[in-house]
């Protein structure tokens, strides 16, 4: 069937739409499609990578040792964005270890390596006869239980593609048959010889994310593939779309280009133009996975190039090593050629053989030097502009590959490099054989690098700023500690120093203790006496130096002044040290002179407490007062401890007469010379009063006072009877209270009483104005 | 095993560099076919005389940059500055005038600057100029009458003469071209009269018709085999055509439209110099703009200047602005609403 012939089939009327740029290399098709798929032999060995996909790597359920069968899970997906890992047969694992793997870098991962028992023995799946009756959510957890990631090249988990965003309105799915890679005939043969799965696993996509178009586009130059899938969706509204052949329309957002003529917006997924695309290989195998439960365990593979004697595409079992597989199909190496993984224009050269057949593996390609010959030697760049003309993402890939070269990181970025897709189509076109693709991956490499550099010195300086913040605060903290601590003393000491003036002026009863130490002291140690004296000397002496050098360094400022004025500043600054210095010696020497004159002054003074009281009560006017009202107090309270303890003495037992005794005449003694002293200090006030006073006209006082001392002394008789009343109906208890009571009133009142009539005799004496008499 | 590691994509297209210029060189063959017929054997030898000193400068400047030398001269560029200013230079133009051109545009122009690829004037433009304006007379009065105008015309063996030796030329054997003719001619005439003249032919140029129909016949080829770009061509001769119809549209007062095409260097320069893919502008819009900008110079000088033909130094301005067209006739990339203009780029994130 020509061309033309498979065009006429389809009826889609679809307009197609166009990509900018791409080229038309040797298709080479027909090296491996000529065959039908072969089922590649159980290897030996199968060594099974981790990471077979995007995202993160599996976890190891299993252990070494352990026997597995066919289909059995291995590894588990590790978060959401993983795939799970099954055994391709059944066997026992041999070892989890570092092993090389499909990777242009040819480093090694962590792999399972499984050595197959040869029964081939299945596992129990979980098939579902009816797959319309499964729930999208069934569908999906069906996927992911089979660890199927997308078979195309890139290997994105395939249940997180059916699990749209929320946001996203889904309304097309596209099958990417277009295959346009030179060389690779794995979906060819696939789409020739089973359509119907295809179409089924498409349909079952279409169910789960509720698409309403389905598209399906195919380059032309498959023409039996096409007929194929016509038969398949003859009953269904999927549409065939036979697109021109041209590389990379299989590019996913060049076929959606083309198919919808929308265009997916930078930075964006077709998700969010409502597009998904799927794979032939990966929606072939969800049919099987939802209809019959097997996991992903092979895939078609197309081993082609003219080192290989038999060319074709087989099922062969992940994890099966390459080295294995190519010498199974008359793998003959060449010197100095490549082996190529994935196709001429987007595969990358593999280093050594032992590495093992992956998820991804759509091609091996093994190329003579006829077909694919080496590039030459790279010329200067002619800027002739056949790469912008090829270039899918319309790119300036020779501006690029400037500012690559010039290691302008940021004009290239400006260029859009993070678009180019790496598709090869601008090395391709290249008339002086550069490599570009590799000036745009080592750019890009470079400026992923400077971000990542980047960020680890902002980190870097945020912590180093935080830090000398931190380190700021403590010393600030430290300082403000210290200051406090300063003041605080400094308070301290001049409270002190207030205090321990008001002592020495005021009150001198500190003094007592200290005083009989210094008598005893000086009675004890005359050197005492003379050391303070001693001291005061010195100290005298030291405040002499001071002041005569203090006027030496005045004679001296007044002659700089004169002559030498550079050292005035100098020389006055030592004359207000100097003025310090002789205030501070004063201080001292007035201090100690104090001290000692005080002592000296209290030593004389016999010790008696009472007698240095009255002395200093005496010294001052102004203590008088308050010490009269305490003085009543205190002969009060005397008083009434006395009676007390006389009470006692009469209710005591013999044993206890004569302990009560002596304090009953303590008692009686401290009464009198309490009483004794409250007498002194009236006399004195009163002295001090008619002293004080000049003769003042005595009628107005006299006035006032009269019926006042009458008020009060009616308030005195009356609280008396109150008294007496209330002794008659007291209580055996409260009989010696109320006595004492009654006693104190009866003396109260015969003190008003007297007042009140030496009031009226003064007033009758002075004047002749007579007093109105209330009477007592 | 012996596993090669390299890069994608691992096979080719066909275009080579050393191809393209080829071309270049076999599609120049037609003008220089009618520059032979019309006037006579001086173009023939400038171009083999230039080619010999081009390269010999090259394998000069190779040696003292320590450059493979065979790689080098493969790509021909060489080459083509050589043929480009054989073609160019006036055909009586003495030795040594070809020779300070060729070489200083194949050492100056180009090495000095890092050799093809590197260099952002156009060399043979650059050798054109120099000589121009340090020669003048050579120059000017060195350009031949049409063959058919003549009653003897000149050997090869005069030619080599004149162009090797100092011996004079017999009256008659370089005349101004018409170009030349025609500016200063109309200021005094009218246009039928200048035209009158036996240089103009039947009306356009005589001779020079000829040659430039063959360079663009040449153009042409070049075009449908994707060697060159339409857009610089189309560009330069609508740079020029556009002017002459808006404002030299009267025959009596400027030069017509047929002559500004059709003489001189104008298919030349539109088709083998302008589209020199290294020193021009790499966007499509941004060659349109460089050819249109040609186009237009070269009009500005030829009516307005005091060179009559003018092209090399309307190249070698356009050149000069050729990284600022790109930078602001960027394409728009796929995914994006608009194209980037200007020179802003963002600080790496």
């Amino acid at each position: 069937m020509t061309t033309a012939q498979a065009s006429k089939i389809i009826a889609s009327t679809r307009e197609l739409a166009d990509f900018h740029g791409g080229i038309h290399p040797q298709e080479m098709k027909s090296l491996s499609n000529q065959t039908p798929i072969s089922k590649a032999a159980l290897p030996p060995q199968l060594i099974l990578p981790l990471q077979q996909h995007i995202g993160n790597a599996s976890k190891v359920i299993v252990e070494v040792g352990q026997q597995v069968l066919k289909g059995q899970i291995l590894a588990e997906a590790d978060g959401f964005v993983s795939v799970n890992l099954h055994a391709p047969t059944s066997g026992r694992i041999e070892s989890i270890s570092e092993h090389a793997i499909a990777h242009p870098s040819g480093q090694s991962d962590l792999c399972l390596t499984l050595t197959p028992d040869g029964q081939d023995q299945w596992c129990t799946l979980n098939s579902s006869e009816d797959v319309t009756q499964l729930s999208a959510f069934e569908i999906q957890t069906k996927v992911r239980q089979a660890g199927i990631a997308g078979m195309g090249g890139a290997g994105f988990p395939t249940d997180i593609k059916l699990q749209p965003p929320k946001h996203a309105n889904i309304d097309t799915l596209i099958l990417n048959a277009a295959e346009c890679e030179p060389y690779i005939t794995s979906d060819d043969r696939l789409l020739r010889e089973r359509a119907d799965e295809v179409v089924a696993g498409l349909n079952i996509v279409s169910s789960v994310l509720q698409t309403t178009t389905c598209l399906i586009g195919i380059e032309d130059n498959k023409p039996e593939a096409i007929a194929a899938l016509k038969t398949a969706t003859q009953d269904s509204n999927i549409e065939i779309c036979v697109i021109p052949t041209k590389y990379p329309s299989g590019g996913e957002k060049q076929l959606i280009k083309i198919l919808t003529g929308k265009e997916v917006p930078n930075g964006k997924i077709p998700a969010d133009i409502g597009v998904v695309c799927q794979n032939v290989g990966t929606v072939a195998a969800i049919y099987r996975a939802v209809r019959f439960g097997e996991p992903l365990i092979s895939r078609i593979t197309t081993l082609t190039g003219l080192q290989i004697q038999q060319r074709g595409n087989v099922e062969v079992l992940l994890g099966t090593p390459i080295n294995w597989l190519l010498s199974q199909y008359g793998y003959q190496a060449a010197k100095r050629e490549r082996l190529i993984m994935g196709g001429p224009m987007m595969g990358f050269t593999l280093t050594e053989t032992d590495i093992p057949v992956v998820k991804t593996t759509n091609c091996i390609l093994a190329p003579n030097e006829t077909e694919l010959p080496l590039a030459p030697p790279a010329q200067a760049c002619i800027r002739c502009g056949l790469c912008a003309d090829a270039c899918p993402a319309e790119l300036l890939p020779q501006q690029l590959y400037w500012f690559a070269r010039g290691q302008e990181y940021e004009k290239a970025e400006h260029h859009n490099l993070f678009d180019c897709i790496e598709c090869g189509a601008c090395s391709f076109v290249c008339p002086s054989s550069i490599p570009l693709v590799q000036y745009y991956r080592h750019a890009k490499g470079e400026i992923k690098q400077q971000r990542a550099d980047q960020q680890k010195s902002d980190q870097a300086r945020v912590r180093f700023e935080a830090r000398q913040q931190r380190l700021e605060n403590e010393q600030a903290e430290k300082a403000a500690k210290r200051k406090a601590r300063a003041e605080a003393a400094a308070k301290a000491q001049a409270a002190k120093k207030l205090a321990e003036s008001q002592e020495i002026v005021i009150d001198s009863a500190k003094t007592d203790s200290k005083q009989a130490d210094l008598i005893q002291e000086n009675q004890n140690n005359q050197s005492k006496a003379a050391v303070e004296v001693l001291d005061l000397s010195e100290l005298k002496t030291a405040w002499d130096k001071a002041q005569s050098k203090l006027d030496k360094m005045y004679d001296a400022l007044d002659a700089a002044k004169e002559n030498n004025p550079e050292q005035v500043t100098k020389l006055s600054r030592a004359v207000e040290k100097n003025q310090m210095r002789v205030n501070q010696t004063k201080q001292a020497w007035l201090k100690a002179s104090a001290k000692t004159e005080s002592e000296t002054s209290t030593a004389v003074i016999t010790a008696t407490e009472s007698e240095t009281k009255a002395e200093s009560r005496s010294t001052s006017d102004a203590n008088i007062k308050p010490d009269l009202a305490a003085l009543e107090t205190a002969y009060d309270k005397a008083d009434s401890k006395l009676a007390k303890l006389e009470n006692a003495l009469a209710n005591a037992a013999p044993e206890q007469v004569e302990k009560l005794t002596r304090a009953v005449n303590k008692n009686k003694d401290r009464v009198a010379s309490a009483k004794a002293e409250l007498e002194t200090a009236q006399a004195a006030l009163s002295r001090t009063d008619n002293n004080a006073m000049p003769e003042p006209p005595v009628e107005p006082v006299i006035e006032i006072d009269i019926p006042a001392l009458q008020l009060a002394f009616e308030k005195a008789d009356s609280k008396l009877a109150k008294l007496e009343n209330a002794l008659a109906n007291a209580k055996p208890e409260q009989v010696e209270k109320l006595t004492r009571a009654v006693n104190k009133n009866k003396d109260r009142v015969k003190a008003a009483q007297d007042e009140l009539e030496q009031a009226r005799l003064n007033a009758a004496a002075s004047t002749t104005t007579p007093v109105n008499d209330s009477g007592t | 095993m012996g596993l090669l590691t390299l890069t994608s994509p691992h096979t080719k297209g066909p275009q080579r560099t050393s191809v393209m210029m080829r071309w270049v060189i076999a599609m120049t063959l037609p003008g220089l076919v009618m520059q032979t017929v019309f006037f006579g054997w001086g173009n023939l030898h400038n171009v083999i005389w230039c080619s010999i000193v081009a390269l010999l400068s090259e394998v000069l400047v190779l040696k003292l940059r320590k450059r493979p030398i065979a790689f080098y001269l493969n790509d021909y560029s060489a080459l083509v500055t050589a043929v480009l200013l054989g073609l160019a230079l006036p055909p009586f133009a003495p030795w040594w005038v070809s020779l300070v051109a060729t070489a200083f545009a194949i050492i100056f122009a180009k090495h000095l600057y890092g050799g093809m690829g590197y260099n952002p004037f156009n060399p043979a433009m650059v050798g054109y100029a120099l000589v121009l304006v340090s020669f003048p007379v050579a120059m000017t009065t060195n350009w031949a009458t049409p063959l058919s105008l003549l009653e003897q015309t000149p050997s090869l063996s005069q030619t080599l003469s004149t162009i090797w030796g100092s011996g004079t030329l017999p009256d008659g054997f370089t005349g101004a071209t018409p170009l030349d003719t025609y500016k200063h001619e109309i200021a005094h005439s009218l246009s039928a009269d200048v035209l009158a003249k036996p240089i103009f032919g039947s009306g356009i140029s005589l001779g020079w018709e000829w040659v430039n129909a063959a360079f663009l016949l040449g153009g042409l080829i070049l075009l449908l085999l994707k060697i060159i770009p339409w857009q610089t061509p189309v560009g330069v001769l609508a740079g020029l055509m556009i002017p002459s119809i808006l404002l030299g549209y009267d025959a009596d007062q400027s030069t017509p439209l047929l002559i500004h095409l059709l003489s001189g260097a104008t298919m030349l320069g539109a088709f083998f110099i302008a589209t020199d893919p290294i020193t021009s502008a790499t966007t499509t819009r941004g060659r349109l703009i460089f050819g249109l900008g040609i186009g237009l110079l070269t009009y500005i000088v030829r009516v307005y200047g005091s060179y009559p033909d003018a092209f090399a130094f309307a190249v070698l301005l356009m050149n000069f602005a050729a990284p600022l067209i790109d930078v602001y006739t960027q394409p728009r990339t796929y995914g994006y609403e608009k194209a980037k203009r200007g020179t802003k780029t963002k600080e790496l994130k």
